[in-house]
């Protein structure tokens, strides 16, 4: 008998049985359809202990890493603490310690969180404001670098928690963070795999995250780093960035702007398009994606089509809240 | 015996085809339009799904299914030409996975069961 713990209750887990029989005979449902790992309907997160290999076989790796597990494969040799997917946030006090501004548009939200706070950089978490409002920000910051979490905001036309990180936080506000989430990461391993990372606005958040947490495990493949605005003063840490690829001769930098004027190593044109030039293939690389939806979905398909497989592309869409207007 | 799905290799053969196939799917221009507002990872659970069926392993596919999922395809105007442009880069992906001809003939024999279905006939 292996004892699996599911939302505060225990139940037994007969030998040979799987996790999601098991909670079916206690009259817990779980979503299910194929019953073989197949469909991934039945997708649990382990929270302790860790689930069989075989649980886990066809998931991303980043899934894998989170804990997540197929819960009709799953027969367990051990203690397990499972959780549905969406309850695996936990609720946070953060508190602000600086806002700065990066350009005319986009500020950076230091916050301080307890270390119970554990994220990968390029995960997402949520801000909930006092008042009930809520946003999902993804972490520009590595965990052993950077003593904090650090967000890149984007002023937002009546945006509710962008206008107050632009006009009125402060050093020692508090506001509450849920997470983190997302599947887009870097998994430590295969080293010499290139890295390619293409972002527009504020997509360079997750993945100035990224890039630096592969340059710190020692990631030695090139990393290819490409961020694109509409102008020139639309992008950020330009100067932070240009120095990272000076120290690391595997990171190159590729700023991107649709129009013109733009300084000598800023290249004018569409971001998709510059990737697709500069690389002439991507088959086995892994490939991150971030910002707007429409550049996301269409880059997941250019990268694909040039040879990235399907479980090598990760992806962050930023979909505006909403009830921005409201 | 030993199905159809566990001869070609099960799950890892489903995971190496899919990329394969649906690559070939979207860089094929006669049908690569009707793929242009989809989602990816969805899709390729979809086409995931697709294939393990194919391939005769376990799925929850009914021809109802099919006809569901494809009849704002056949509003757009899907017909037997697109059916038969991805039963052919099946093939192909399958070729270029070195599947027995044999083993290939019986993939695409279930792929034409769906055909009327699919086409909402």
């Amino acid at each position: 008998m292996s004892e699996l713990v599911f939302e505060g209750t225990t139940y037994e887990v007969p030998p040979g049985n799987t996790v999601l029989e098991a909670l079916e005979v206690a009259g817990v449902t779980i979503p299910s359809s194929c019953r073989s790992g197949v469909c991934q309907s039945c997708l649990l997160r382990a929270v302790e202990g860790t689930p069989p290999a075989t649980a886990q076989a066809g998931l991303r790796d980043t899934l894998r890493q989170q804990g997540y597990f197929l819960a009709c494969c799953c027969k367990p040799d051990g203690s397990l603490e499972v959780v549905r997917p969406n309850d695996a946030g936990l609720r946070h006090r953060a508190r602000v310690a600086r806002v700065r501004s990066l350009n005319a548009t986009v500020a950076e939200l230091t916050l301080e969180c307890d270390a119970a706070f554990e994220y990968r950089p390029g995960q997402f978490a949520n801000i909930a404001l006092t008042c009930g409002t809520v946003r999902s920000y993804s972490l520009a910051s590595v965990p052993t670098e950077d003593p904090h979490l650090h967000m890149h905001i984007a002023r937002m036309p009546g945006g509710i928690v962008s206008g107050w990180v632009h006009d009125s936080a402060k050093e020692g506000d508090f506001v509450d963070l849920l997470g983190p989430h997302g599947n887009c990461f870097y998994t430590v391993g295969n080293f010499g795999q290139t890295l390619v990372l293409a972002g527009t606005g504020t997509g360079l958040a997750p993945l100035y995250g990224i890039a630096r947490d592969a340059l710190r495990h020692g990631h030695t493949g090139d990393i290819h780093l490409f961020h694109g605005s509409i102008r020139q003063e639309g992008l950020y840490l330009v100067e932070e960035l240009r120095a990272l690829s000076h120290t690391h001769s595997n990171l190159h930098y590729y700023p991107c702007v649709l129009e013109g004027p733009a300084d000598a190593q800023t290249h004018v044109g569409a971001l998709d398009a510059h990737v697709t030039s500069t690389l002439s293939t991507l088959r086995g690389s892994r490939v991150f994606l971030c910002g707007h939806p429409d550049f996301v979905k269409m880059m997941q398909k250019k990268t694909f089509l040039l040879g990235a497989a399907m479980k090598d592309i990760f992806a962050d869409s930023f979909l505006p809240a909403k009830t921005v207007t409201a | 015996m030993a199905t159809l799905y566990e001869t070609l290799g099960g799950q890892a053969a489903v995971e190496a085809a899919v990329d394969i196939f649906y690559r070939h799917v979207l860089g094929d221009d006669r049908i690569s339009h009707f793929f242009d507002d989809v989602d990816m990872e969805r899709q390729a659970a979809k086409q995931k799904a697709f294939l393990t069926m194919a391939f005769g392993g376990p799925h929850n596919y009914t021809g109802a299914d099919m006809r569901r999922a494809h009849a704002h395809l056949v509003a757009r105007g899907l017909n037997d030409t697109h059916f038969d442009a991805v039963k052919e880069n099946l093939e192909k992906a399958l070729s270029e996975l070195s599947a027995p001809a044999e083993l290939i003939q019986q993939v695409l024999a279930i792929a034409e069961s769906t055909r009327n279905d699919v086409l909402s006939r």
